[in-house]
């Protein structure tokens, strides 16, 4: 009885955390890079620089797990508070474009490299974390993949990408600052509308 | 071996051309790039070398070079650099780390054939990689003005001063050789400008100012780098 007891103890233990591991941050990011990598390393037309097929990829596969609304906001700053809800969809609109290019660009420069995921002890109480992983790469230092995700719900978005210490998303603050005091919020939407287009004529 | 009139010289003009540079009127945008004006057309001089000598030298090296002798190439100098990050984290006071680099020179500068091959990380031995930028930056000298240089890029004030220490204990450079250190610098320098090559699209379809766009990246990645990956998380408002 005591042993039947310890088995069923230690059954609800196990099923316990492995149903917590898959609504954990990390596991949520090793699932999403695995899926990912898995097609990439199959699909030649990606690794010889089909951005078109990329983005694809990106827009099924990871898209659904990033809350736009947030980075754009954290890439606009203080202005964000003065963009009307009108202006803030399109600006989020224009810059989930943007972002979605660079990180199918980056895709397609997938040579070998494998990702590591370094353990983290994430509080279960925890709403903000931020998720470490690690390009290895033949011949070279790691390179350092972050990100930075928000419990919403009962699901965890991205809100943040950080290479090697660099956020994708704060490292526009500048110039997105500089936009808006040159020509306010409609430049800004108008500057990065006009980005979209031009990388979507010239190299589709 | 005494230090290389060229050492000196570099270390002269660095030195100048902060004073110079002191001296330049300019737009104040940025609180960390006071010398904007002179750090664009620095910027500007490099784009040019690059578009014209740089880049085509290093994307012809890619598409000769097969992939393993471009690993061998990294690996070699990256066991040379490997000592001297042994140093700095001596001076940084991580010993662990240190005895780790120490161990995977003697590993690769042997079984790894004069550091051709990186067994020591197979053997789980990680590669770090730390200079002496750092070592101030973990002493706590401030980063000090931004500068972009011809040549060698986005430095802080401070990282400019490591840069200066680097190259004048850097093996390379002590090469007795003359012909032979220019090629093995040169053959260094094209090797890492071509395993950037990537990158080159990613920037210049994302950015908008291609220039601010590499400083605040190059601050955020310095700022990560001294906090060994780990640095505390600024709170962002909007």
């Amino acid at each position: 009885m005591k042993y039947l007891l310890s088995l069923f103890f230690a059954l609800t233990v196990l099923s316990g955390s492995a149903w917590a591991q898959q609504g954990s941050p990390d596991a949520l990011v090793q699932k999403v890079t695995d899926d990912v990598l898995t097609i990439v390393r199959q699909d030649k037309d990606i690794q010889s620089g089909d951005t078109r097929k990329a983005i694809k990829l990106v827009e099924t596969k990871v898209l659904p797990y990033f809350d736009f609304h947030r980075m754009t906001a954290l890439a606009v700053g203080r202005n964000w508070s003065k963009a009307t809800p009108e202006q803030k969809k399109r600006l989020a609109e224009e810059f989930k474009k943007l972002l979605v290019r660079t990180y199918s660009n980056a895709l397609t420069s997938y040579k070998d490299q494998t990702i590591t995921y370094r353990p983290s002890k994430i509080d279960a109480a925890e709403t903000d974390v931020v998720v470490k992983t690690e390009i290895v790469q033949p011949g070279s230092k790691p390179v350092q993949l972050s990100y930075a995700l928000e419990k919403q719900g009962d699901g965890w978005k991205v809100y943040d990408v950080i290479v090697a210490g660099v956020s994708l998303v704060t490292n526009y603050r500048g110039s997105f600052a500089q936009e808006v005091r040159n020509k306010g919020i409609d430049g800004l939407i108008q500057m990065l509308s006009e980005r979209n287009t031009q990388l979507e004529t010239s190299n589709p | 071996m005494k230090p290389q009139l060229s050492r000196r010289l570099s270390a002269y003009v660095c030195a100048t051309a902060i004073t110079v540079a002191s001296g330049c009127a300019s737009t104040n945008n940025d609180p960390a790039d006071p010398f904007e004006g002179f750090n664009r057309a620095m910027f500007a001089v490099n784009e040019g070398l690059d578009t014209v000598a740089i880049k085509p030298v290093a994307q012809g090296y890619d598409a000769v070079t097969p992939l393993p002798v471009k690993v061998g190439v990294g690996n070699f100098f990256g066991n040379i650099w490997d000592s001297w990050t042994a140093i700095n984290n001596l001076l940084q006071g991580k010993g662990g780390d240190a005895l780790s680099d120490v161990g995977r020179v003697l590993i690769n500068s042997t079984i790894g054939i004069g550091g051709v091959f990186d067994v020591a990380s197979e053997m789980g031995l990680t590669k770090h990689s730390e200079e002496f930028g750092q070592t101030l930056g973990k002493w706590g000298v401030p980063d000090g003005p931004y500068f972009y240089w011809p040549l060698i890029g986005p430095r802080t004030t401070r990282d400019t001063f490591g840069w200066m220490v680097d190259t004048y204990y850097d093996p390379v450079w002590r090469v007795d050789n003359i012909p032979l250190r220019n090629s093995l610098v040169a053959v260094r320098y094209v090797d890492l400008r071509a395993s950037v090559l990537p990158t080159d699209k990613v920037i210049e379809e994302a950015a908008f100012d291609k220039y601010s766009y590499i400083r605040d990246a190059y601050l955020q990645h310095r700022r990560n780098e001294i906090f060994d990956g780990d640095p505390p998380r600024i709170p962002l408002d909007y």
